[in-house]
């Protein structure tokens, strides 16, 4: 069976788990931004975890299917219609052979998945179907989707409409939305002062966040202890001699404006990185609209490895509910 | 009376560019597909493109304002 793009929404792409493996050559991971989101529509569907669904960020498609099949999706609330009929979210449905999928205005979060029995079936590129448009890996000819695109699907396993994720394992962000920070290597390039703002401020989503990077703005600017710059570094205190940069590492260019790094993210360059956000909160982020209010919360290892055990704890709970 | 509404969040504009004037004034026709602003999200402008036909009366989101999606961004007579 196939599913046919009449409208693309906004950068809709295909997405897995992602790539792993090839940063050190400047590919990213990529992937879901909401991992989690991704997995349960794909076991509410019958798929392995890691099969490759749609991802939709601020608007949904609208997608015609050519063979009977079950349907989830999954992440931020969006009505979802089946030939105008409303459906539940992170709640797998029955969609016949003709009948269109769409969408109303996005409620809360800020990325939806569509998960499809069988999954996408487009050709993977070293190793995953995920779509990374500036590497042209993935996707549809490596590109987000497009009027007119026919994506094909897999064999499904007739999974059955009407499962459901409970609510307590349905995770989006709170308001102000609460992330937080381990930090990092170039911690000490920040004044004491800066250190204590960073945390204290509120800050809110910049409307150019997406896949590679999330923006922040509206906190008080980050001043940077003096110093003589290394060689090989640039001029303004926040450069350094061009480094590595990790998924969820905290760059502030000019001491101004927070950017942290996510799954389509550049691998290095010359920004020092005050820290990195937790691997436990990194699916939040992706549920962060623009102009919504964000804390950064400090924490030290032992917390985020704790929190990152939660959330394995509650990914195997949503497996033996759902599989 | 038809309202307009943002199809998703981010920042409306009224003007297609700062040195021009807004897509549309008081009185004038709006067909279907006219746009009438445009949001800007992901470092992308996306225009905002009337789906009912009518007459423009007002803007409602000010210029360079955050929207919802779902916002009402403008009001059309009949």
């Amino acid at each position: 069976m196939t599913l046919e793009i009449v409208k693309p929404g906004l950068a809709t792409s295909v997405q897995d788990l992602g790539r792993p493996g090839y940063f050190h050559l400047g590919i990213p991971e990529g992937g879901a931004m909401d991992r989690f989101a991704l997995r349960a529509a794909n076991m509410l569907v019958g798929n392995p975890e890691d099969a490759a669904c749609l991802e939709a960020v601020f608007m949904g498609p609208e997608i015609k299917f050519t063979a009977d099949t079950t349907v989830a999706v999954t992440g931020g609330e969006m009505p979802i219609m089946v030939d105008g009929e409303q459906q539940q979210t992170w709640t797998s449905f029955a969609v016949k052979a003709g009948q269109t999928l769409s969408f109303g205005f996005l409620k809360s979060g800020a990325r939806i998945y569509i998960a499809v029995s069988g999954g996408i079936d487009t050709p993977p590129d070293l190793g995953s179907r995920s779509t990374y448009p500036i590497g042209a890996l993935g996707g549809i000819e490596g590109r987000a989707v497009a009027a007119g695109d026919v994506l094909p699907i897999g064999a499904g396993t007739a999974a059955s409409a009407g499962r459901s994720v409970p609510a307590d394992l349905r995770r989006g962000p709170s308001n102000p939305a609460e992330l937080r920070v381990l930090p990092g290597l170039y911690w000490h390039r920040l004044t004491e002062a800066a250190q204590a703002s960073f945390f204290d401020d509120t800050w809110t989503v910049a409307p150019e966040a997406d896949r590679m990077g999330y923006r922040f703005k509206g906190g008080r600017p980050l001043e940077l202890v003096d110093r003589e710059p290394p060689f090989g570094a640039g001029s303004d205190p926040s450069n350094i001699v061009d480094g590595c940069y990790s998924y969820g590492s905290i760059q502030v260019p000019g001491g101004t404006e927070p950017i942290i790094l996510h799954r389509d993210a550049v691998s290095g360059g010359g920004y020092f990185t005050l820290g990195a956000i937790i691997s436990a909160d990194m699916d939040l982020i992706g549920q962060l609209q623009p102009n919504t209010q964000v804390k950064f919360v400090r924490v030290e290892m032992a917390e985020a490895l704790k929190a990152r055990a939660q959330r394995k704890a509650m990914l195997q709970k949503l497996r033996e509910e759902l599989m | 009376m038809a309202q307009i509404q943002s199809p998703l969040p981010g920042t409306f504009y009224r003007q297609p560019s700062p040195e021009e004037p807004p897509f549309k004034s008081a009185g004038d026709a709006v067909a279907v597909g006219d746009t009438i602003g445009l949001i800007e999200v992901m470092k992308t402008f996306i225009q905002v493109n009337a789906e009912d036909p009518g007459t423009f009366k007002a803007y409602v989101a000010e210029d360079g304002a955050p929207v919802m999606a779902g916002d009402v961004l403008a009001e059309l007579d009949g």
